[in-house]
């Protein structure tokens, strides 16, 4: 029988029951929402399960929810069943006051500079990452870029118009 | 039947500096046989990093042909090239790289940006992008566009030319050179 996302759904539920939140099935992905504390033990079961089988981590990354208070970062993993070709997508939530999420880079290698680059552009704290420190950016760099509060561009430049590029 | 022999008519000599000539000598001064020597055969280094290096490797190409202004050969060292040419987004991690480059290059030396990105950012006016390479290093001469046409890149090569023809043999070593080269940090 083919693993649907009914089936993976009851499975989680099953064994994490309430815990999980959120579920959501936007296109066909199913979604689900877990608890900071407990993203290795659901990696793990849905890896180690013989129905399950998520044993390839496709991405990795963060965003950030300024108005959600208490929640502000999110991390986002997609985990992918090669063998029954189904995807999976795991967020958590935590605040932005101290944003700690357990890696998952003993689990999946390919973590390892995700949540580097996921630490440097976002600030998310990985705990037990071998080597957490900047992987794009330039070392110097003392904030991370990619949360809201910092404009993508400067609007007060004027030396940026187009009539300085001669498009005026 | 002899194969027709085609000889290149066109070639063009650059002119001999003003000077005093008589039998068996000429005289000039020692400026301006350095400066005609220095820009009829700069040593480009290319620095591509984006689009404007596509466009400089048209320029090198065989239909604008950059060797023609007796800039034949690209040097892939530092350390033999007079001539650098920045072709590109400079992102901040970059910086200092170019910069090292810039110093492992023998004075004299000249520095092209071609493009708006390598002057002033560009359209990246983002946190990793140096807005302008001229934050690090030193520019002779500035090439727009995004990015630039080979003929515009050809007629920056051309000013370069003009100015390193005209350049002063004391200018290296002038009060304002060192304060230049004292703002950006090098000795």
């Amino acid at each position: 029988m083919a693993l649907t996302n009914e089936i993976i759904k009851q499975r989680l539920t099953d064994k994490f029951g309430e815990q999980l939140t959120g579920w959501e099935e936007p296109y066909g992905l199913l979604t689900v929402t877990v608890p900071a504390e407990l993203n290795l033990k659901v990696m793990q079961f849905l890896f180690d399960d013989e129905a399950l089988r998520f044993r390839f981590l496709t991405d990795l990354t963060g965003v950030h929810f300024p108005d959600r208070k208490g929640e502000e970062l999110n991390v986002v993993y997609h985990l992918h069943n090669m063998i029954d070709n189904i995807r999976l997508r795991l967020k958590v939530y935590v605040p932005v006051e101290k944003p700690d999420v357990y890696t998952a880079s003993q689990l999946f290698s390919a973590a390892n500079w995700m949540e580097r680059e996921t630490y440097d552009f976002f600030g998310i704290n990985f705990i037990g990452h071998p080597n957490l420190v900047r992987i794009l950016n330039v070392d110097e760099m003392d904030y991370f870029p990619m949360r809201k509060e910092y404009a993508m561009e400067d609007p007060t430049r004027r030396d940026k118009d187009d009539e300085m590029f001669g498009r005026g | 039947m002899p194969r027709p022999v085609q000889y290149n008519t066109k070639v063009k000599m650059v002119e001999m500096p003003p000077g005093y000539s008589g039998e068996g000598f000429y005289s000039t001064s020692f400026d301006k046989v350095v400066g005609l020597a220095r820009a009829n055969s700069l040593w480009p280094l290319p620095f591509a990093t984006s689009c404007c290096g596509i466009e400089f490797m048209a320029t090198m190409g065989s239909n604008y042909d950059l060797g023609r202004y007796g800039a034949e050969r690209m040097g892939f060292t530092p350390r033999q090239c007079d001539m650098l040419l920045v072709a590109g987004t400079i992102a901040k991690k970059m910086a200092p790289i170019l910069r090292q480059v810039y110093l492992q290059m023998a004075e004299p030396r000249w520095v092209i940006a071609i493009g708006a990105c390598a002057c002033t950012g560009g359209i990246f006016d983002s946190y990793p992008v140096l807005q302008g390479i001229d934050q690090v290093i030193p520019v002779d001469v500035y090439v727009p566009g995004c990015p630039p046409r080979p003929e515009g890149i050809l007629d920056g090569i051309l000013k370069l030319q003009d100015l390193v023809h005209n350049e002063s043999l004391r200018r290296r070593s002038s009060d304002q050179y060192k304060g230049l080269m004292e703002s950006y940090g090098i000795q």
